[in-house]
């Protein structure tokens, strides 16, 4: 069990560096002069020499990234160029209200997907296969920022009650979250559904079967506390695309979280700040897979043996 | 492939995937307007839909419709030449990876596990705006982030044939490790290729529309379905249906190419 969690540690800390590498990339070998970049292109060449001599773009590329990488280590992720404030404290203040939305929709997506997977796997016959298939597929293709939208046109015309973007209080997170919830939800029933059809057909379904107890305690007790494990890695596993889905929702619902953040960093071309919602992202990615680890390995015992 | 006959995922599928090639082929004699002209009077507000204007008009009074024949066009070539573009990348690691093994295994397999741990639509909106948007690098971008999920299942496929008798019987022959993976493995994971090539077009689809609607999509006047949702986002109280029908053909040609993906899977696999 420790070697596999030192590992997925490892993992992390090589996918962070990834993140860094790619960031690095964005920041300073793709545009032809970050200086000019910064500067503006009417910048006298003196002013370009300074700002060239304090960002260390004088040096060669590697040591240029070494020392990102230690400047990153220690929480400094430099200064936004359109807000003129620091990158780290930024993502710090629109933490709250991503971390509120993703845990939502995560939590939500999951129910959903659970309770879809075990009316299907309830109800198994070739129609209806059919029917929740494609039900399935279509929530997986619906793009998550037109939902969003109709959900707002829903709300403005029939459901005045509920706030129409913002973070103000439960009640707002209601339709961020399920609009990002619902794709992932179909994608989670169908795996679910499978993975159920499979587990029923083993002995210890037949022996329980056998004992006499109810088909709804075999298949809450028995079927799905079997069936369910695997959801939770590909629950861990779709947290990238997650935050993916996280930044359309948020600009729709002009939510004010790190979505939202480096939607802006984009607009204004703001590259520190572009910078920092990648490496932080990644982080979190990072962060929510090593638990994902750690939970799967609580509810499957047979992982801390191995 | 197995049978001919055609089950009814890759039926409906593949007819959405081919009314969507017939539209954007022929989108200047289907589309009853100029997509980027003003054919309606009226005067800076949305039209409703009406008989002459199905989907209704825009802010500018162009012909929402016309509009959206004419957005089959973009998404089709981003969505299919991304898709080209990142299965060529994704079979090559994948293929080499599998083939190879070794140290050239691990450090294609550490690539794309980082690569596909990394949040997306993030990565590919920071270089398409650092790149500037245009067709070539959002295609780019797009098939950069995309190309992953496809290595790992080519990489899985080729190590289950790697010590297979015909492959074994090759190599006796004395075939070359290019020969080998281009003659003799390939053609046996094909029918992999071609499921992921369906799905994975699903997903540059959405990647297109999501950074479009983000602003980060081919520069107008050239009409997109995600940025059609996004310009008509301000609109969601007086004009609703101008972001619907939009959002409803990103829907409809995302849906199509997964169940054509579901149908071709369902062929390998019958249940």
């Amino acid at each position: 069990m420790l070697y596999y969690l030192i590992k997925r540690i490892a993992f992390g800390a090589l996918v962070l560096l990834g993140a860094s590498l790619i960031t690095f990339c964005i920041a300073f070998v793709i545009p032809a002069d970050p200086a000019v970049a910064i500067a503006g292109a009417k910048a006298d060449p003196h002013t370009l020499a300074i700002i060239r001599g304090q960002l260390g773009l004088d040096r060669p590329l590697y040591v240029q990234y070494i020392r990102y990488l230690g400047r990153a280590l220690h929480g400094d992720l430099g200064r936004s160029y359109a807000r003129r404030q620091s990158v780290s404290g930024l993502i710090v203040a629109r933490f709250p209200a991503t971390a509120a939305l993703a845990v939502c929709a995560m939590t939500l997506s999951l129910l959903l997907g659970t309770l879809g997977g075990l009316v299907a796997g309830a109800y198994r016959g070739k129609a209806l296969d059919n029917l929740l298939l494609t039900l399935s597929l279509t929530l997986v293709s619906i793009p998550v920022f037109w939902l969003g939208t109709m959900f707002l046109v829903a709300a403005a015309a029939y459901l005045r009650w509920l706030p129409l973007g913002g973070f103000d209080g439960a009640r707002s997170l209601i339709l961020p979250s399920l609009a990002l919830a619902l794709g992932s939800a179909g994608y989670y029933s169908r795996i679910l559904q499978a993975n159920l059809a499979e587990v029923v057909g083993q002995d210890y379904i037949r022996v329980a079967r056998a004992k006499g107890l109810s088909p709804t305690r075999v298949m809450l007790y028995h079927a799905l506390a079997n069936a369910i494990l695997p959801l939770v890695t590909l629950a861990g596993l779709d947290f990238a695309g997650l935050l993916s889905g996280v930044v359309l929702t948020e600009t729709v619902f002009n939510w004010p979280g790190l979505g939202r953040l480096a939607f802006e960093a984009v607009f204004n071309l703001d590259i520190p700040l572009i910078m920092g919602t990648v490496l932080f992202s990644s982080l979190l990615i990072v962060v929510a897979n090593l638990l994902v680890d750690l939970l799967y390995a609580w509810l499957d015992p047979r992982t801390r043996l191995a | 492939m197995g049978r001919a006959r055609l089950n009814w995922l890759e039926m409906v599928g593949g007819a959405i995937a081919l009314s969507l090639v017939v539209l954007a082929l022929f989108a200047p004699h289907i589309a009853p307007h100029d997509p980027t002209q003003a054919v309606a009077q009226t005067f800076g507000d949305p039209g409703p839909p009406s008989l002459a204007f199905p989907c209704g008009t825009d802010q500018l009074g162009r012909d929402v419709l016309s509009r959206l024949i004419y957005g089959a066009r973009v998404s089709l070539i981003v969505g299919v030449s991304a898709m080209a573009v990142a299965m060529t990348i994704g079979v090559a690691a994948g293929l080499c990876a599998g083939f190879f093994g070794g140290w050239t295994e691990m450090v294609l397999m550490r690539i794309t596990d980082v690569m596909l741990t990394l949040p997306g639509l993030l990565l590919a909106m920071a270089f398409v705006a650092i790149l500037r948007p245009s067709l070539l690098s959002i295609l780019l971008v797009i098939s950069l982030v995309s190309w992953t999920g496809v290595a790992r299942v080519v990489r899985a496929e080729t190590l289950s044939m790697t010590s297979r008798d015909f492959v074994l019987a090759a190599r006796a022959l004395g075939a070359s490790a290019g020969r080998l993976m281009i003659r003799h493995l390939l053609p046996n994971i094909a029918p992999t290729i071609v499921v992921m090539a369906a799905l994975s077009t699903s997903g540059t689809l959405l990647l297109d529309a999501g950074l479009s609607f983000l602003g980060l999509g081919v520069p107008p006047p050239t009409p997109s379905w995600g940025r059609m949702v996004e310009e008509s986002q301000i609109y969601f109280r007086t004009a609703p249906w101008l972001a619907f029908f939009p959002g409803l053909a990103i829907l409809y040609a995302v849906l199509g190419f997964n169940l054509l993906g579901y149908g071709f899977l369902r062929r390998r696999r019958p249940q």
